[in-house]
């Protein structure tokens, strides 16, 4: 019996411990709010508010898996969703049927502005981090100013407000009833999660973060594979400002500000060792659903956001001070 | 003879189910150096932290100054006059010399405050006490290691110690800055210090010891006045092996081409003009002073010093050596010296470490072919006879020569043409470290891999190799066939050069 | 040699410094009007009273990335707790404040110590903690000037000279520039001075060496985030003073800028070096620099781009020296 868990659960049971945990934010929030809880339209909704943050705990985790960390997601999602709005309404105006009934073909040009704006934000982290050697946190705190900061240059402060149907379409639309963000959420999901388990390039990743001077002896690509890890993540977090910015028509340079901690904590939560060498989409995946449960459930329950972002505060030092206490027992 | 000054009585330590240190005993003597000669892994380093009270025995008792100890704690130790220097000197790079020196003892003294003018009094009074001339104001991490030896010296010796252990001195110096030390090393016994000296080099125990005590397997082996060991005994004693078991026998095939031809390797500031040939199946060993240019010879092959120039080739095909990839794709491989920090993921599975170099070539259509890897790593570790339950087990779960098995199979399963090793048996056990030898030589004649072995292990050397080669300064100085020179005549060698 | 001089962070900051002054003075010469120099050190004081404690941590081979929520949380409970009691006075309150933050840094140190955990992580949990609780518990209302105490409006205000420049306009070097200098000078002597503080480098330097030479870890790193706690706390409640106004929504993102200017004053984000003039200095550059972009004719909307690239420029500069030293 504990055989075949094992097996079903991999080598370590974080993934068990995180299921039995979202088994019982479930059950806590049934039963504590039974009526509104379990209504369809509550689980539905979190299958729209969800994937943005799964996709930048992705990232984190991506990054994480190398030994650095990229604190510059918020900064390159919320300027990719600013770049394509600029794009849309420069083209097109910023309101009126021209706008949100623009030809797909436009709608894609965004699409590609924006995600290009990850790879380009992504390459740029890549550079500082793996070829000038610069510390990952100060190299993506400082480009996280700069993308942010870019952000607010070119707005000048306030959101920009309407998107065409097509983008919002991304963040809002349903095909056979599941949510868009949701699909394009598992989708990616399942590319990151094929491309570490089953690439040498993501295996050659978690080398790396386990011992990068051994990396270089047994002749991996070490400047490149962290280069790309980077790339993945802004490309990552650009899909993630595309479904915020489509989802709340609207994209700002401090959107989703608190997602950073959010991400972050996800990424530890699930099994992630912000060391290097160690981390999952499956343990991201629970982790952001224990989350999720929880925070829905108690915005259900009329606690303020910044009660939320409370008790995400205490979660993160909990599961730290819980898996200091395990890794001592033994 | 004098008193004793600490005494271990039937000490047993072990760690899980390994047994470092059985029932041993020793006795120091005060004022005497006395030598603790070991391989590694033989129980040295459990033993100085004992004395050092850093472990407490499992059973057996220490006694200072003819006195059970029951509580031998770090605190106490010094207290009782026990300094210990270890291998990486425990000095703060981003501190001044000054300081490295004097705050020690000023914490010991209970001080709350740095009085500057103090510390550099102390400071300068501690480097006047050897003699030496280090300005102080300049950060450690600009110093040389001989250096900053001296500055681990000059700290241990404020402090008043009765005993100073040095746990390995010698290994990262060259010969001149040995000669100093051994000079310094007197003069301490001089002012009336003990000194355990620990080291697993023959040669230097006859140089600067008294007494010696060799252990092997957590035990002691042999232990008595250096005028009662010659040079083969002790090598005897430590290895627990005759020395004499026969050489590498080694025939070239008939019309057999060269494997490795180096012509004109030169590297600016590290390596000048190298020029050799290893054809298949060959051990060439190689050994110089540290500096030598020995670890560099092998960077550059390793495509490790994209800046070189000569030319270099493999199977009579030139290879350009500007990245690791080129040099493993020309089949140059290379195994490093620091198994656990360069050769090793430590906390991955037996076939991720096994498989590190392999990934990509075993990928097709960007997916790994998992099947495909999982026989290749499990026939590997059948064919370096890696003792494991299974493949999927952490790396670091194996004994040393099992780790070391896994990383020269890594290259393997790249087809290495050449292989180069530094420090083949560093950290390995006695009885494994034959095993490994064997394994070396087989390949060596089975797969016909020229292989280039980097060691300060004279014995292994004169035992594994066809060839030896001897650098000196960034170029080869000295060439001789195993089978005409012994380890004496090598270690002659070595020290005329320094 | 002069070249060790010439080698030392501090003076190719000041010298960075200085060439930075010259070129903004040449773009527009009123950035030396006094006025402009007051107002300048003035918005020092806070930032720079943070990064003390920030420079300190770093000192150790940690980071701090929770001390704007602790200096904002110090503050608003302060502030409110003297509204409901109707409380005046000075030195109470600042030293309920400071209390607030040591208390908070300890609770950092319990976890960087006792649990080993990575303090960016310990730190981003405590900082969202405690910012939540002010937000979601406490509340979220300003309390204006109108409410403020008035002592320590009165306090905030206080001058050292009080000039007018010929327009008739009025301006004033502020006095809590003295207390900034001051806590710099406690800070300066605890680092270089004290046995703890040659500790937190050592601990930063080389942690196993440390403990093998005796230096008392725990203490270190209680004292380490204690300090910068407090420190924060000491320092929130001086802003709110300033500005005559509490903000429990203040603060947001400055730990971004205080750690930029830390690190461009020559601390290692691995630990080991750092002064607090390097860090004044570094303070200095920062503030001059967002804060002098309306004089050179940017829109401030460019402050945080410009921070940015201070941070990528000063890390990858130290980055390229550490790398030199190694090598």
């Amino acid at each position: 019996m504990q055989f075949t868990m094992r097996r079903l659960f991999g080598a370590d049971n974080n993934l068990l411990q995180l299921a039995l945990l979202t088994l019982m934010i479930f059950a806590l929030m049934t039963a504590l709010a039974p009526d509104k809880f379990l209504r369809p339209y509550n689980l539905l909704s979190i299958t729209y508010v969800a994937p943005e943050l799964g996709l930048l705990s992705i990232a984190m985790m991506v990054t994480m898996l190398s030994g650095g960390i990229d604190l510059s997601v918020i900064g390159i999602a919320n300027l990719s969703g600013i770049l394509a709005g600029i794009f849309y309404h420069a083209y097109a105006g910023a309101r009126g049927p021209e706008l949100t009934a623009m030809a797909p073909l436009s709608v894609l040009g965004g699409i590609l502005i924006a995600l290009a704006t990850g790879v380009l934000g992504g390459a740029i982290n890549g550079v500082l981090i793996a070829r000038l050697r610069i510390t990952p946190i100060l190299a993506t705190i400082g480009s996280g100013q700069i993308f942010t900061g870019a952000a607010l240059v070119l707005t000048g402060g306030p959101a920009i407000v309407g998107y065409p149907d097509g983008w919002g379409f991304i963040g809002n639309g349903a095909v056979f009833g599941i949510a868009m963000p949701l699909l394009v959420f598992l989708l990616l999901a399942g590319f990151v999660a094929l491309l570490l388990t089953r690439t040498a390039f993501g295996i050659n990743l978690a080398l790396i973060g386990t011992n990068p001077k051994a990396a270089v002896f047994a002749g991996l690509r070490l400047v490149r594979t962290v280069f790309f890890s980077y790339v993945l993540s802004g490309t990552l977090a650009s899909v993630a400002g595309v479904i915020l910015s489509g989802r709340t028509n609207a994209a700002k340079s401090d959107y989703g500000v608190s997602y950073l901690l959010q991400a972050v904590l996800i990424a530890v939560l699930g099994g992630s060792n912000p060391a290097g060498g160690r981390g999952s989409v499956a343990g991201i995946i629970m982790a952001l659903l224990a989350l999720m449960l929880l925070s829905s459930g108690m915005q259900l329950l009329r606690f303020s956001n910044f009660m939320v972002d409370l008790v995400w505060g205490a979660f993160l030092l909990a599961s730290i001070a819980l898996n200091a206490l395990r890794t001592r027992v033994r | 003879m004098s008193e004793p000054l600490i005494s271990l009585c039937g000490v047993s330590k072990s760690f899980g189910g390994v047994q470092a240190l059985a029932g041993l005993s020793l006795t120091l003597r005060r004022g005497e150096i006395h030598c603790l000669a070991g391989e590694n892994g033989s129980g040295k380093s459990t033993l100085i932290k004992i004395i050092a009270g850093i472990y407490r025995p499992d059973s057996g008792s220490v006694l200072i100054d003819g006195e059970t100890v029951t509580q031998l704690d770090p605190i106490t130790a010094i207290a009782h006059g026990i300094q210990v220097i270890y291998q990486d000197f425990s000095l703060f790079p981003t501190l001044t010399v000054a300081e490295n020196l004097a705050l020690p003892s000023e914490i010991h003294a209970g001080r709350r405050l740095v009085r500057w003018r103090h510390v550099h009094q102390l400071a300068r009074a501690a480097l006047a006490r050897l003699g030496i001339d280090i300005d102080l104001a300049a950060n450690v991490e600009a110093l040389s290691t001989a250096e900053r030896q001296l500055v681990a010296i000059a700290r241990a010796l404020m402090s008043a110690p009765r005993l100073l252990v040095m746990d390995e001195p010698t290994t990262t110096l060259t010969g001149r800055e040995v000669e100093r030390l051994f000079a310094i090393v007197r003069d301490i016994q001089r002012q009336g210090i003990a000194v355990l000296f620990v080291s697993h080099k023959i040669r230097e125990m006859f140089d600067i010891s008294e007494r010696i005590t060799v252990i092997r397997n957590g035990c002691v082996v042999a232990a008595g006045a250096i005028g009662e060991f010659n040079e083969a005994a002790l090598a005897r004693a430590m290895t627990g092996q005759e020395i004499t078991a026969e050489g590498y026998r080694w025939m070239p095939p008939p019309g057999a081409k060269p494997r490795l031809e180096i012509r004109g390797l030169t590297v600016p500031g590290e390596l000048q003009g190298i020029d050799l040939r290893v054809m298949p199946g060959e051990i060439i060993g190689i050994s110089g002073l540290l500096g030598s240019g020995r670890t560099e010879l092998a960077l550059a092959l390793f495509g490790l010093r994209p800046i070189h120039q000569g030319e270099i080739r493999v199977d009579g095909r030139a290879a350009a050596l500007r990245s690791v990839q080129q040099a493993v794709s020309a089949g140059i491989t290379y195994v490093p010296e620091d198994r656990l920090t360069e050769g090793l993921f430590l906390t991955q599975t037996i076939n991720r470490n096994l498989l590190a170099a392999s990934f990509e070539a075993l990928s097709r259509y960007f997916l790994i072919d998992f099947a495909r890897a999982r026989r290749a790593s499990a026939n590997m570790i059948a064919e370096m006879q890696i003792t494991t339950p299974s493949g999927e087990r952490p790396v670091m779960e194996l004994s040393g020569g099992n780790q070391q098995r896994v990383v020269i199979g890594r290259w393997l399963m790249r087809d290495a043409r050449v292989l180069i090793l530094n420090g083949p048996t560093v950290g390995v056990d006695v009885g494994s470290k034959a095993g490994i030898h064997r394994r070396i030589r087989d390949l060596a004649e089975s797969r016909g891999v020229a292989v280039l072995m980097i060691s300060d292990d004279l014995p292994e050397l004169v035992q594994n190799c066809n060839r030896i080669l001897i650098l000196h300064r960034g170029k080869i100085v000295e060439e001789v066939m195993a089978e005409a020179t012994t380890e004496a005549i090598l270690s002659e060698i070595l020290k005329a050069l320094s | 040699m002069s070249l060790s001089v010439l080698r030392r962070s501090e003076t190719v900051i000041a010298l960075v410094l200085l060439a930075a002054m010259l070129l903004i003075g040449l773009i527009n010469p009123a950035f030396w009007n006094l006025a402009n120099l007051f107002s300048l050190a003035r918005s020092n004081v806070v930032i720079g009273i943070m990064a003390l404690g920030v420079l300190t941590v770093m000192i150790s081979g940690g980071i701090d990335v929770s001390f704007p929520a602790f200096a904002v949380a110090a503050m608003y409970l302060t502030v409110r707790a003297m509204v409901a009691w109707d409380w005046q006075g000075v030195a109470g309150p600042f030293v309920m404040a400071t209390a607030i933050g040591l208390a908070l840094g300890l609770i950092n140190a319990a976890f960087v110590y006792g649990l080993r955990m990575i303090p960016l992580i310990v730190t981003l949990g405590t900082g969202s903690l405690v910012r939540g609780f002010l937000l979601g518990v406490v509340g979220t209302s300003q309390v204006n000037i109108d409410r403020m105490p008035k002592s320590l409006i009165a306090f905030g205000s206080t001058e050292l000279t009080s000039l007018s420049d010929p327009a008739g306009g009025h301006f004033a070097l502020s006095a809590m520039l003295l207390i900034y200098l001051a806590m710099a000078l406690l800070v300066h002597f605890l680092l270089t001075h004290t046995m703890l503080g040659r500790g937190i480098y050592a601990l930063g330097s080389d942690g196993e060496a440390a403990r093998r030479v005796g230096f008392d870890r725990r203490l270190t790193i209680f004292v380490v985030y204690a300090l910068a706690g407090a420190l924060a706390g000491f320092a929130g409640l001086l802003h709110g003073a300033m500005i005559w106004l509490a903000n429990p929504r203040d603060f947001n993102g400055l730990e971004l800028d205080v750690i930029a200017a830390v690190v461009l004053g020559g601390a290692s984000i691995f630990g080991g070096r750092g002064s607090v003039l390097g860090t004044m200095l570094g303070v200095f550059m920062l503030v001059m620099v967002s804060n002098s972009l309306i004089i050179m004719h940017i829109a401030t909307t460019w402050q945080r781009v410009v921070v940015g690239f201070i941070v990528i420029i000063a890390t990858a500069a130290t980055s390229w020296r550490d790398r030199r030293r190694i090598a």
